[in-house]
């Protein structure tokens, strides 16, 4: 069974049902492409469904590694999977069949580039989290900014030609600093294979340069205070769907990057630099709450407190600790599900009222019942109800925090409450109140749809917030392998420098 | 000595069927067609022949003054298929803009086989000759639509410039030849000896005229005039052609006869390369005429290929050459579009022009799309693999200043490359253009479109050829 490349399988697949149908026409049911590339992605899921059902939980090696010679010499193609890259392509492939399917009448025009573009940034992403060479790890990194600067820009709202724009020459900018300092890890240290790199280690004295060349790539892609603006303009703009793959995946790839190749391969520059991260993680996670409790427009509200959870997730990181790192993976799996769902949600009264401002709406409870409650379930999942899949990721993390450092942790747990603040807030303007304004008498509830989509969310993010065993047990070995490799690159560190 | 023509059988090819072409042509009414014809046909004979010489490493023929080896004939072959799709994108636009004469395939012609002689130079005074007969023939394209004064201007205009940096370039050559009495490149490195600030001086000059050739800052001034002045297939072509062959006598001179002062070339080098990839990059931003904006753009490109060459090392030169070649199949495709921006026989060159394009042209706007992130350098396109290899070069040295500049500056070309993306996706659509173009068009486009997409599946198609070029 070990023969089916299904690795390089995941990757294709998409890119394979994007060119069917980029040459096939669309017939005259408009809906044909939508079916194939919902037909595509599902089977793409079962794919990963399967490979976690094969991935062996008790091996922190990387599983079903694919090593083939691509450039002479000197770059080769490399896949391969572990505890926590598995959660994310799975992730990957559980949020892009509903992200296509939530595709409805919003996107009339081009719906046909619309699923390339979505199936192409699946495999995309797929590749980002399964490489094992930088190189190639990069090319798919980088690869994403093209069909996502193209679903936000045309596809997107008002001022879409400002945020595409703004998204892509951000991450560019951040992302060209990691290509010098991967070609200069080549140069190095002979390879940019990351296993090997795990074995032979990076020389001490690079490893600060390094650490910051990568962190300014995922700093921005996180997003961290202060490189975050990008993401509110973003996420306002993109139509739905973009919304949802941005929030759910995109900015998971940074998170996966800290944890793979930060952590991985510079324990000396992360070590280093752990102050500095917990500061900017605070700030996001503090401010970035405050700035989302002043939010009038919902999309914005909910992607400042992605910020604030990415905040969570970066401080989770950096504790270093087994609870701390498990818990950071876990909150970004959660993020992935909630605030795509929550994005979801904002996207079907948008769809309805086309307006996302809060004031304009209030006491939608009385038409639309069941919206309400499915919104309040992942209203309460995003603040971190016991129960939800957002209180295990935050619990852990703030646990980690503890064992690391007091303050930090006492500081983070003011974000928790400001969530519940902001988050609480906003489902109280939306839903309940008075029912004042005379539009919002003529909503319809949820169709069958988008009552099964949102339910597919709702799912996981209860199941796993009751019972998180499936998940941690996936992530335990690798996550405590990748801790035990870094201190003790740090005791020899240590040792040498006296 | 008479052995030594067997060597050079592609040269003496395409110039005897270059005077030919002219006689036929003056004497037989109405041949342009024909003329036409029969020089793609030249071209594409010529492949042949040139895979044909033998490919040594490295071999000296008549009086050590012509050099062949791998870089020469890689040249060569990228200069005669890439003027062959010159020569098949543009007969219907010739046609379109009257201008279907005998004399252009036949300048086109003596000008490649001017580049042929350059690239394979191992004398001043051989290589002097291919320049100019180059040039001159270059000289006369630019002008080619004489009934248009933006035409006649740009040829004026480059041939003034292009004289005067010939003149240094010249003067250059005889400081070099006075302080080295010997015109032979690989004599000059063995005589100056200790005494080097004679050669310097003549070196300044000589990369002078050389910088000028492919537009290099502070000596690009005459790009973006010439580049929109002369008809669309000539600019295609001076996008293209005199860059490979000048890039590849900086290769030849920085390499063989300066090669021991390379502590100072260096600096110069390093110079050229920033000021171009920098001004090219901010300068192309405020440009709303897409020949104009990919003449700064051709600016900043060459910027990466001379940075290739700062290094010192083969992998730099392997590196520069790997960008020009990528780089022309880039520029190929790109003004393969433009060439298909043809609404009844007029042709348009603005960047609103493209406005909306993607509704009624959709592989046409696809196409454009992957040129242009290619052009900027987004992986996986071909365009990366470009910029990679080249900061590989440049990173083994540890010139970091000199990949960080080049890198922000990949990031501020990002925005005009956008830019045009922007117009054509998500702008509002103006008419329809025509969709019956030339099968050589259409073919050049796809293949040159294929090449940048899927170029990234294998990699070392480029690298074999490349990797055998070894100077240092």
């Amino acid at each position: 069974m070990m023969n089916i490349p299904i690795l390089s399988l995941l990757i294709c697949v998409p890119t394979v049902g994007a060119l069917f149908i980029l040459f096939t026409k669309s017939t005259e049911k408009y809906n044909s492409h939508k079916y194939i590339s919902v037909f595509i992605s599902i089977i793409n899921f079962i794919l990963s469904i399967y490979l976690w059902y094969k991935f062996d939980n008790s091996n922190s090696s990387f599983q079903f590694v694919e090593n083939r010679e691509w450039i002479y010499g000197f770059i080769n193609y490399k896949v391969g999977v572990d505890g926590i890259s598995i959660l994310f392509v799975v992730l990957t492939t559980f949020i892009t069949p509903l992200c296509i399917l939530s595709v409805n009448s919003t996107i009339k025009n081009r719906l046909k580039d619309f699923l390339v573009a979505i199936l192409i940034m699946e495999s995309l992403m797929i590749g980002v989290f399964c490489s094992l060479d930088l190189v190639i790890f990069y090319l798919f990194f980088e690869g994403g900014l093209i069909p996502m600067f193209l679903i936000i820009g045309i596809w997107g709202g008002t001022r879409r030609v400002y945020s595409a724009f703004k998204f892509f020459l951000y991450t560019l900018l951040g992302s060209v600093l990691m290509l010098v300092a991967i070609i200069y890890i080549y140069w190095i240290s002979g390879t940019t294979d990351v296993e090997k790199l795990y074995e032979i280690g990076i020389d001490a004295k690079y490893q600060k340069i390094l650490w910051l060349a990568f962190f300014s790539s995922f700093a921005v892609k996180t997003p961290m205070w202060p490189v975050h603006t990008w993401l509110p303009d973003a996420h306002v703009e993109a139509p739905t769907a973009g919304s949802v793959l941005l929030a759910a995946i995109l900015l998971k790839m940074a998170g996966y990057g800290f944890i793979r190749f930060s952590i991985g391969l510079f324990p000396i520059g992360s070590d280093y630099f752990v102050s500095f991260v917990y500061v900017l993680s605070l700030i996001a996670i503090i401010y970035t709450s405050l700035v989302a409790l002043m939010q009038e427009d919902m999309k914005k509200l909910i992607a400042y407190s992605s910020v604030a959870h990415m905040g969570f997730v970066t401080l989770g990181i950096f504790t270093m600790t087994q609870q701390g790192l498990e818990g950071s993976i876990f909150q970004m799996i959660s993020h992935g599900i909630i605030s795509a769902a929550l994005f979801l949600c904002v996207g079907v009264i948008y769809e309805r009222m086309h307006t996302r401002e809060i004031k304009r709406y209030g006491g939608i409870v009385e038409v639309m019942p069941k919206y309400s409650i499915i919104f309040m379930i992942f209203t309460l999942g995003a603040l971190g109800l016991p129960g939800t899949t957002g209180f295990i990721g935050e619990f852990l993390i703030l646990m980690g925090a503890f064992k690391d450092n007091f303050l930090v942790a006492v500081i983070a747990s003011l974000g928790v409450i400001l969530g519940a603040a902001y988050m609480l807030w906003l489902y109280k303007r939306v839903v309940f109140g008075e029912l004042i304004n005379e539009d919002l008498k003529n909503l319809v509830d949820l169709n069958k749809s988008e009552v099964i989509i949102l339910t597919l969310l709702a799912i996981p993010s209860l199941y796993f917030g009751f019972y998180p065993e499936p998940l941690i047990n996936t992530v335990e070995v690798s996550v405590s392998n990748l801790i035990d490799n870094y201190n003790a690159n740090l005791e020899i560190y240590m040792a040498n420098k006296k | 000595m008479i052995i030594d023509i067997y060597y050079v059988i592609p040269e003496i090819f395409i110039s005897l069927s270059l005077m030919f072409l002219l006689l036929f042509g003056v004497f037989k009414k109405n041949s342009s067609s024909t003329v036409y014809s029969l020089s793609i046909l030249t071209l594409i004979i010529s492949i042949p022949l040139i895979l044909n010489v033998p490919s040594t490493a490295e071999l000296l023929i008549f009086n050590e003054s012509y050099k062949i080896d791998y870089l020469s004939n890689f040249i060569k072959i990228l200069i005669v298929i890439s003027t062959l799709f010159v020569l098949l994108t543009s007969s219907q636009y010739l046609k379109s803009i009257k201008i279907y004469n005998v004399e252009y395939p036949i300048l086109i012609l003596s000008s490649i086989l001017g580049m042929m002689v350059m690239v394979s130079s191992n004398d001043l005074i051989v290589f002097y000759i291919g320049l100019e007969l180059q040039s001159l023939a270059l000289y006369v394209l630019a002008s080619f639509n004489r009934d248009n004064v933006l035409s006649s201007e740009s040829g004026l205009k480059y041939f003034v410039l292009s004289a005067l940096s010939s003149g240094l370039l010249l003067y250059g050559c005889s400081l070099v030849y006075g302080f080295s009495s010997s015109t032979n490149f690989s004599q000059i490195s063995l005589n100056y000896g200790d005494s080097t600030q004679g050669i310097i001086f003549g070196m300044v000059f000589i990369l002078v005229g050389l910088a000028f050739k492919i537009s290099a800052v502070p000596f690009h001034m005459w790009a973006p005039d010439v580049y929109q002045g002369s008809p669309t297939s000539v600019t295609l072509f001076f996008a293209i052609l005199p860059k490979i062959a000048a890039l590849t006598v900086f290769i030849r001179f920085l390499y063989t006869p300066f090669i021991n002062l390379i502590d100072q070339w260096q600096t110069i080098i390093i110079f050229l390369s920033i000021a171009s990839m920098l001004f090219g990059a901010v300068a192309a931003i405020g440009q709303k005429n897409l020949k104009r904006l990919i003449a700064y753009s051709s600016i900043s490109h060459m910027g990466y290929a001379l940075a290739g060459l700062t290094t010192g090392t083969n992998e730099g030169i392997q590196s520069s050459v790997s960008y020009i070649s990528i780089y022309l199949v880039m520029n190929l495709a790109f003004f393969s579009c433009i060439f298909m921006l043809k609404r009844e026989d007029k042709y348009y060159e603005s960047i609103d022009d493209l406005s909306g394009l993607s509704k009624n042209h959709p592989l046409l706007s696809f196409s454009l799309l992957i040129v242009l992130f290619s052009l900027a350098g987004i992986p996986p396109l071909a365009g990366f693999f470009a910029k990679f290899y080249v900061f590989m070069a440049v990173i083994e040295q540890s010139m970091f200043f000199l990949a960080i500049v080049g890198l922000l500056a990949t990031v501020v070309a990002a925005f005009y490359y956008l830019r045009i993306i922007k117009v054509i996706y998500f702008d509002n659509e103006v008419e329809k253009y025509d969709t019956n173009h030339s099968i050589g068009l259409k073919l050049s486009l796809i293949i040159a479109t294929v090449l940048i997409l899927t170029y990234f599946i294998y990699p070392n198609s480029l690298i074999d050829f490349v990797s055998k070029i070894d100077l240092v």
